[in-house]
C-alpha cells in the first residue's frame, strides 16, 4: 500500500511541478520566511554561536535578504548543508538561497543548472609552512609533505601547481579542517594547504602562530558566492543586487549607523536611488521603495561585515586584498543603480 | 642381641604436622602470574611487549587527562593554564569546551528554557521501559509505556495536545480491535478491517483512490492529464472528514486550544537527537523484524516474496545511501511545500534499515527451533498466532538475544551518520560547531573521548542488559 501511495504522489507530483517551479519570491513571501543553506562550521564565514544563533560573512547576506524581502534580518530559517549535500538541497527546492563558501566554477553553472549570482569574497589556495623550514616562496617546496583535503579542488590545483614547477610533493591526506590543523602541528607534514581564508583562521588559533608564516603566492581561484537555481530569474536578481547593494553602501559611505538618514541628507542621486528616495526602484523586482534601506540596515554595507565577522580586528585578521573596493584596488564593484 | 635393642623406638609422632606452604613458585600472585603470563618464554615475550605498550598509551594519555582544565573561555587560556601549571611543554586537555558547550552537545539548538521537556522526556521513557525490561516491576506501568510514546512526542516537539492525543486513541482502538475480534473474525477479515481503518484514521481513503486511479490511467505520468480530474473535488471534500485523527484534532484544537510552544526539528541536535533517533527506531524495529522473519518464513508466496524482496533490498543497500534518498531525493518526489518532518523522514529510514537485520537476526532464532516445537504447538490445537506467542516467539527471541542487542548497539552508534546528510549528531555536527568558534578552534580530541565515553555509558548498558536477560532466561540448567 506504501508503495502504491509513493507512486501516485510521483504521478501527482510530475503534474504539480510544472506549475510551481517559478516564483521563488512569491514562495518566500507567504512562507514569510527564507530558508538559506549555510555551512555547518567554517570559522568567521558561518557557524551557530554558543546559544544557536548563526553568525559569519556567509550568513550576514542571508540576513540582508531576509531584511530586503521580508523586512526583518531575522526571519531566516538556517539550513545546515554538507560539501556534499548543498547542490541537491538547492536543486530540490528544500533551500530558497545557497551562501556557503561554493566557488563559483564553469560546470556548477552550467551543468548542475545553477546561478552565481556574484562573488561575496575572492579566495584562493595557499600555503602556510612553519618559520623554522627556512621557506619563503611556495617555489621552494620541492619535495615537501603537504597536507591536503581529499576529494577537493585544492587537491587537484595542488597537483597542477607542482607539474607545473616541475616539482615533486608527498601529499599527507586528511579529512576535514581540524584533522588537518592537528597534523600539520604535530609535524606530519611541512606544509598545510588549503583555502587562504581558512589558513588565517588555522594559523589564528595556534599556540605559537608568530612561528608559522603563510606563504604569498596563492595558486589558484575561487571565487565564492551565493547561488539560486537557474529559471527564476527574479530571484537570481533580487539576491544579485542586495549584494551589490551592501557593496554600493560602501563605495557610498552608507553604514548601518546612518542608512536612515542619508536618504534625506543627500545630494547624491545614486544614493538617492539605492535607498529608494527616488524613482520606483524597488518595485522593478518585485519589492518596496526601502528593501536596500533595510539591507544594509541589517548587518551593515559589505566592509563593515567583512570588519566584523573576519577582518583585521577579528582574531582571524583577514585583510581586504582582492576583496577591497574597485576604488581601493580590489575587486569588489557594484554596477550602477538606475 | 636381643636386647641390643634399637635406640629407644620413642618417638612416633603423635599429631600431624602443619602443612608446609606451597613452594613459593606454586602459590598466590607468582603461581598466577606463571600460569597466566609468563608460562613459556614466547608468552612472557609478549607480556613484556603488551605492558610496554600499555604504559607508552597511558604515559601520553593519563598526564594529558590530569592536566586537563576544566575552566577556561578559550582554548588559548586552556593553553596558558597548562603551561603555567605545568611548564611549558606540558601537554593538557581543554575540558572547558565540553564545560562551556555541553548544552550543545547534549540538547542542540533546543531553547534553553524548555530544556525540561526532553529531560522529562527521557525520565517518562526510562520508566515506560521499567515493565518492559523488568518483570519485578507492577505490570499496571504498562499503561505508562502505552501513553508515553505518544507523550514524549507532545513533550519534544510541543504544539496542539489533541494531535498525540488523538494519535494515541487511535491506536487504542486498533489494538482493541485487533485483541477482540481477531479470535471472532479470523485473521484475513481482521487484517482487512484493520487496514481499512488504518487508512480512515490516518489517511484519505478517498484521495488515495483518485491520485492512484490517476496514475495508473495515466499510465505513471506519461499521459500529460489527469484522467480522474473531475473527481478532485470528491477527494477535497474527503479531505475535511480523512485522516480522521488530524481532523479531530484540528477540530479540538480549535474549541479547546490546549499546546505548549512548538519546537520546530532544526532545533534537535547532540544526545537529544542521537536519543531521539535511537530509541524510536529501536522501539519500531522489533517489531517490524519479528512481522518480517515471519513473513520470510510464511508458506504464502506473495507475503514471503516481499519480504524477502524487502529485507535482501534494505540489506544491500548502504544505511548512507538511504539517509540521502530520505533527506535529499524524496523533496523532488513530495509535492512542493509538502513539509516531510526531516527526523522523521530519518526516523523512517533507519528503523527500516534496522528491521531488516532484525529480521534476519530473529529467523535465526526461528530456524533454531526443533521442528518439534511447532508440532506440539499444532498438536496443541493452537492457530498460528496463537503458537508464534505462546510457543515459538518465546523460544525464538531467547536464542535471538544477542543478535538483537547487537543490531540495537549497532543501530544507536550509526544515528552518528546523520551528520552527513547535515543533521547536527553529537560526534560530527556538534563537533564541527564548536569547533568553528574561533575560540575552541583547534580542539580536536577533547569532543571525540567525551563523545565516545557517553556512547559507550549507553551501548555498554544494553550490553550488560542483554547478558542480564540471558542468565534469567535461562532455563536448562535450572
Amino acid at each position: 500500500m506504501k508503495k502504491s501511495v509513493f507512486l501516485g504522489t510521483v504521478a501527482a507530483t510530475t503534474l504539480v511541478a510544472g506549475v510551481a517551479a517559478a516564483a521563488t519570491l512569491d514562495d518566500v513571501k507567504a512562507r514569510d520566511q527564507l530558508i538559506c543553506g549555510v555551512n555547518v562550521g567554517l570559522t568567521g564565514f558561518g557557524a551557530p554561536d554558543a546559544s544557536g544563533n548563526y553568525q559569519g560573512f556567509d550568513v550576514a547576506i542571508c540576513k540582508a535578504v531576509a531584511a530586503a524581502v521580508l523586512g526583518d534580518p531575522a526571519k531566516v530559517k538556517y539550513v545546515p548543508t554538507t560539501g556534499e549535500t548543498r547542490f541537491t538541497a538547492l536543486a530540490s527546492g528544500e533551500v530558497d538561497l545557497l551562501v556557503r563558501n561554493s566557488t563559483w566554477t564553469y560546470s556548477r553553472d552550467t551543468d548542475l543548472k545553477f546561478d552565481f549570482v556574484g562573488v561575496n569574497y575572492y579566495d584562493g589556495q595557499g600555503f602556510m609552512v612553519k618559520k623554522a623550514l627556512g621557506v619563503s616562496s611556495a617555489k621552494e617546496l620541492e619535495g615537501a609533505t603537504i597536507c591536503i583535503q581529499t576529494g577537493t579542488t585544492t587537491e587537484l590545483n595542488l597537483a597542477d601547481f607542482f607539474k607545473a614547477n616541475n616539482m615533486s610533493y608527498t601529499p599527507v591526506t586528511i579529512q576535514d579542517d581540524a584533522e588537518g590543523q592537528r597534523q600539520y602541528i604535530a609535524g606530519a607534514c611541512d606544509a598545510y594547504t588549503t583555502d587562504a581564508s581558512g589558513l588565517a583562521a588555522v594559523r589564528a588559533t595556534l599556540p605559537d602562530a608568530a612561528e608559522h608564516v603563510i606563504l604569498p603566492e596563492i595558486i589558484s581561484k575561487e571565487p565564492l558566492g551565493p547561488v539560486v537555481r537557474h529559471g527564476d530569474n527574479n530571484w537570481g536578481d533580487i539576491v544579485r543586487w542586495t549584494f551589490y547593494a551592501l557593496v554600493a553602501a560602501e563605495e557610498y559611505g552608507i553604514t548601518s549607523a546612518n542608512v536612515n538618514d542619508i536618504g534625506a541628507t543627500t545630494q547624491n542621486p545614486e544614493v538617492k536611488r539605492l535607498l529608494g528616495a527616488e524613482g520606483e526602484y524597488g518595485a522593478m523586482m518585485g519589492l518596496d521603495q526601502e528593501w536596500a534601506k533595510r539591507a544594509i540596515a541589517a548587518s551593515g554595507n559589505y566592509g563593515e561585515i567583512f570588519a566584523a565577522n573576519i577582518g583585521e580586528s577579528t582574531p582571524i585578521a583577514l585583510a581586504r586584498g582582492l576583496n577591497a573596493l574597485w576604488t581601493q584596488g580590489g575587486l569588489m564593484y557594484a554596477p550602477p543603480f538606475r | 642381641m636381643a636386647n641390643q635393642a634399637m635406640p629407644n623406638p620413642s618417638f612416633v609422632r603423635q599429631e600431624m604436622l602443619p602443612p608446609l606452604d606451597p613452594p613459593s613458585s606454586q602459590t598466590g600472585a607468582v603461581k598466577w602470574l606463571r600460569e597466566n603470563l609468563f608460562s613459556t618464554w614466547v608468552n612472557a615475550g609478549l607480556t613484556v611487549l603488551a605492558l610496554a605498550a600499555i604504559y607508552v598509551v597511558l604515559s601520553h594519555f593519563v598526564p594529558w587527562v590530569l592536566h586537563g582544565v576544566w575552566d577556561a573561555s578559550s582554548l588559548g587560556e586552556c593553553r596558558e593554564k597548562v603551561a603555567a601549571s605545568f611548564g611549558p611543554d606540558a601537554v593538557g586537555a581543554c575540558f572547558a569546551a565540553i564545560k562551556d558547550r555541553w548544552h550543545q552537545w547534549v540538547f542542540g539548538f533546543y531553547p534553553p528554557e524548555l530544556y525540561w521537556r526532553p529531560t522529562l522526556a527521557l525520565a517518562l521513557v526510562l520508566a515506560a521501559l521499567a515493565p518492559v525490561l523488568f518483570t519485578s516491576v507492577p505490570r499496571q506501568m504498562l499503561w505508562l509505556t502505552f501513553v508515553t510514546p505518544f507523550l514524549s512526542v507532545w513533550l519534544l516537539w510541543g504544539g496542539s495536545i489533541w494531535g498525540p492525543v488523538f494519535t494515541m486513541v487511535a491506536f487504542g482502538i486498533l489494538g482493541a480491535f485487533v485483541m477482540m475480534f481477531s479470535d471472532r473474525l479470523g485473521g484475513i477479515t481482521t487484517s482487512i478491517v484493520a487496514i481499512l481503518l488504518v487508512l480512515a484514521l490516518f489517511l484519505n481513503p478517498v484521495g488515495i483512490v483518485i491520485s492512484i486511479g490517476n496514475a495508473v490511467l495515466s499510465l505513471f505520468g506519461l499521459i500529460p492529464w489527469t484522467p480522474l480530474g473531475f473527481l478532485e473535488p470528491l477527494g477535497n471534500a474527503a479531505g475535511w472528514i480523512f485522516p480522521l485523527v488530524k481532523n479531530m484534532a484540528a477540530l479540538f484544537h480549535k474549541i479547546a486550544p490546549i499546546g505548549i510552544q512548538e519546537v520546530a526539528s532544526d532545533r534537535f541536535g547532540g544526545f537529544l537527537l542521537s536519543i531521539t533517533i535511537g530509541m524510536t527506531a529501536i522501539a519500531c524495529s522489533l517489531p517490524m523484524g519479528i512481522l518480517l522473519a515471519l513473513g520470510r518464513r510464511s508458506d504464502m508466496f506473495l507475503v514471503k516474496t516481499l519480504s524477502v524482496g524487502f529485507i535482501e533490498f534494505v540489506r544491500g543497500v548502504p544505511l548512507i545511501t538511504m539517509l540521502f534518498t530520505a533527506t535529499l531525493l524524496l523533496q523532488y518526489f513530495l509535492p512542493p511545500g509538502t513539509n516531510f518532518d526531516v527526523i522523521l523522514r530519518v526516523i523512517i529510514m533507519v528503523t527500516v534499515f534496522s528491521a531488516a537485520y532484525i529480521a534476519e537476526v530473529i529467523r535465526g532464532g526461528l530456524a533454531a527451533l526443533p521442528r518439534g516445537q511447532y508440532e506440539a504447538a499444532d498438536a496443541l490445537g493452537l492457530n498460528y498466532w496463537q503458537a508464534q506467542r505462546h510457543i515459538i516467539m518465546p523460544q525464538a527471541l531467547k536464542i535471538s538475544i544477542p543478535g538483537i542487542v547487537s543490531s540495537f548497539i549497532g543501530l544507536f552508534k550509526d544515528t552518528t551518520l546523520v551528520a552527513l546528510v547535515g543533521l547536527l549528531d553529537p560526534l560530527q555536527g556538534i563537533t564541527k560547531i564548536v569547533r568553528a568558534d574561533i575560540t575552541w578552534k583547534g580542539l580536536y580530541w577533547e569532543p571525540y573521548l567525551f563523545v565516545g565515553f557517553i556512547f559507550f555509558i549507553f551501548c555498554f548498558g544494553m550490553s550488560r542488559y542483554s547478558m542480564y536477560l540471558e542468565r534469567k532466561l535461562k532455563r536448562e540448567h535450572r
